[in-house]
């Protein structure tokens, strides 16, 4: 299968060609599935997909080996609530009533293992999710799940971090489908003091002279300035554990991603 | 110089037993894992390496540990002769110390100051604490908050080591929380730090590296063996499984022998209150193939994929996977996994307490019980080797917490005569 059959890579292709139209980097959202509570979520996602250009939606998992303790908590929590795998694509096809942004699923394996990758890929086509963040799954140690989800139309989302060597950045590049994802530093998600972008413009660099996917970076992008910094440097700004933050304090979830939405302005 | 390394079939050049094994882990990790592969191979044939190993293992543990024929506990059991490894003999308790010293000197030779481990049942901590001591490193210990008042005492030992001792309080509190936090903790401090890990689970080359450390084991068994009985190979090994790391060492020079020549491998696995009650930790018998903290491998997780808390009795096998090395045994019939109750490992530790003045630890207890029933089987001209993996110093104010509601409970006085 060839990305240009995929129905999720071109999607997600004309969101970030979109926003670079408009001057803009693509502000990706992430929100837990299912958090802060599964009647809660749907409008929380519609908050964020009011300024979205491309919705990430995490799938609760119980050992989130990429996370930090922001959504490692709420992924706690949504399981707490009853959200489960099949639960969070549900979610998706929900959502996919009243939205037509492009909407990617962050994964760690298991989960597709435990339902079988075919199914997996089945139920999440159905239900019109784009494509799939794989934090846990380098794209070498298992090639038929980048496949398969070919396949289904769904994109595949690889990353790569400040270790990774210039022949990893190829072969992760190489992989990816939809867009690449940048990790801007080494260690877990979350907001975290003066995120340092240092190792970022060397590392995209590299990457873009593998691939022409769009690249975007996240990890640690708390507020507007950091959107701000990480839009002039890549296509895409992802932003997390911030909004997870958001709503455990009870603040305003449309301002916050307002106000990220404008930091991605170039 | 007269320590080797072993050189197994397994795992293949991309870190796989068969299907099982890999590395699914964060990208972040990748190069690091790469890097210690590679800092490994070197190691293992560099003199300068290994015999500073092999005194270490002499000197610092007491190695070899005795290869001990338990006369009175065979007599109880009525049939093959029972021999117990005794790595309860080792300095720091269990078996943990063979691994944690090598990681710790590999550390050294990388360049790396700070350590880190995860801990259950807090031996691996404390081995690794141990190993950091005495070789100057920084060390930093995740333990559950679960396990950390079911081993008050390891707690402490591991702190007047110098180590910090980090709680983990996410999931179930327990082994494999701590394993998701130290892996946390890796992938953020990556550069400067090196993470022991206690047993072979994780990513390539974690399971292999630990089974050619813990490997010693099964060597010392061979000519203890020959030198005892005349003979390098028993007809039964048994030893427990937690993540498998004791298991393996014992089990994998005698696993690539040609069929015919290999003994009888059984892992004894938690089965805490029964496979059937779902509280147990018996990823063969009660699991299905899946994925945690980087590789493929029998473990408890719901049809969905979410991770199930395991239970046993004892916290060193409270772990809801299995390595992949060990799967694979499970798959070929190399080995074979036998589950063994919380109740029947108490048993098994008042037996041998009784009939041979050792105490084991409960994760040890369970191979115990399990000798004990299959010995009858068998005739006196056989030989079963237990391998007591560690001892029950750790263990003692649990079981007298545990043994006191036993005896509370009506019309249970017999259970606690033990005759020989
Ligand atoms: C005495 C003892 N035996 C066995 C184990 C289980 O580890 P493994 O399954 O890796 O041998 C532990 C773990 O803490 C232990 O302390």
């Amino acid at each position: 299968m060839t990305a240009v059959q995929s129905r999720g890579v071109a999607r997600i292709r004309a969101a970030f060609d979109n926003a670079r139209a408009e001057g803009r980097a693509a502000f990706i959202p992430f929100m837990t599935a299912g958090y802060p509570s599964a009647t809660e979520f749907p409008a929380l996602a519609d908050d964020l997909l009011a300024r979205a250009d491309v919705l990430e939606v995490g799938l609760p998992y119980s050992d989130p080996l990429g996370d930090g303790p922001t959504i490692q908590r709420a992924s706690e929590q949504a399981l707490a609530d009853g959200t489960s795998t099949r639960g969070t694509i549900e979610l998706v096809r929900e959502l996919r009533t009243r939205h037509d942004t492009p909407i990617v699923i962050m994964t760690y394996v298991n989960p597709i293992y435990a339902v079988g990758p075919r199914e997996f890929m089945r139920l999440s086509q159905e239900a019109g999710v784009d494509g799939l963040i794989l934090p846990d799954l380098p794209p070498d140690q298992d090639l038929e799940i980048a496949d398969l989800a070919a396949e289904h139309g769904l994109a595949v989302t690889f990353l790569i971090a400040p270790t990774s060597t210039p022949e990893r950045i190829k072969l992760v590049a190489e992989a990816c489908t939809g867009f690449l994802y940048a990790v801007s530093v080494t260690g877990v998600t979350g907001a975290r003091e003066g995120t340092a972008l240092g190792e970022v413009p060397a590392m995209l660099e590299l990457a873009r002279q593998h691939t022409d996917v769009p690249i975007a970076v996240g990890f640690g992008v708390k507020d507007a300035q950091t959107a701000h910094e990480v839009a002039l440097l890549a296509d895409g700004v992802v932003v997390g554990s911030a909004f997870i933050n958001a709503v455990h304090e009870g603040r305003d979830v449309p301002a916050l991603a307002k106000k990220l939405a404008d930091g991605c302005v170039r | 110089m007269t320590l080797t390394l072993p050189s197994y079939p397994q795992p293949d050049e991309r870190g796989r037993f068969g299907r099982f094994g890999g590395r699914y882990v964060p990208e972040t990790l990748i190069p690091a894992l790469d890097n210690l592969d590679a800092a490994y191979r070197e190691a293992k044939t560099d003199p300068a390496f290994l015999n500073e190993l092999e005194r270490l293992l002499r000197e610092f543990v007491g190695r070899p540990s005795g290869l001990y024929l338990a006369e009175r506990l065979t007599r109880h059991a009525g049939g093959a002769k029972i021999y117990l490894k005794r790595e309860d003999q080792n300095y720091t308790g269990a078996h943990k110390i063979n691994n944690c010293l090598a990681q710790a000197l590999l550390a050294k030779r990388m360049g790396k100051r700070r350590v880190i481990a995860e801990t259950g049942a807090g031996q691996h901590g404390v081995a690794s604490a141990t190993a950091a001591a005495l070789l100057g490193l920084d060390c930093v210990v995740y333990m559950g908050v679960e396990d950390m008042r079911r081993q008050e005492l390891n707690v402490f030992r591991m702190r007047l080591l110098g180590a910090e001792v980090i709680p983990v309080t996410s999931g179930t509190s327990t082994l494999k929380d701590a394993t998701n936090e130290a892996i946390r903790d890796w992938v953020t401090n990556v550069r400067d730090t090196f993470y022991i890990l206690g047993s072979v689970v994780g990513p390539h080359p974690y399971p292999a590296m630990v089974r050619d450390f813990q490997s010693v084991i099964g060597e010392e068994t061979k000519w203890q063996l020959g030198e005892l009985e005349g003979r390098e190979v028993p007809d039964v090994i048994i030893a427990c499984v937690g993540g498998g790391s004791n298991a393996i060492g014992i089990f994998a020079p005698y696993a690539y022998l040609p069929e015919g020549q290999r003994p009888r491998l059984i892992g004894t696995e938690a089965a805490g209150e029964g496979v059937d009650t779902g509280r147990h930790a018996a990823s063969v018998a009660g699991g299905r193939i899946g994925v945690l903290h980087g590789a493929m491998m029998y473990l408890l997780h719901d049809h969905e994929g979410q991770i199930t808390p395991p239970h046993s009795i004892s916290a060193g096998l409270d772990y809801p996977g299995i390595g992949p090395e060990h799967c694979l045994y499970s798959e070929t019939g190399v080995a074979e996994y036998v589950p063994v109750t919380d109740a029947q490992a108490l048993e098994g530790l008042q037996l041998l307490t009784r009939l041979e003045g050792i105490i084991p630890a409960l994760e040890s207890a369970h191979a115990i019980y399990h000798a004990v029933q299959l010995a009858p089987s068998m005739s006196p001209d056989q030989i079963i080797v237990v391998n007591l993996s560690g001892r029950g110093d750790k263990d003692v104010a649990e079981v007298m917490r545990l043994l006191a509601k036993v005896e509370d409970a009506p019309g249970n006085a017999e259970r606690q005569e033990v005759r020989a």
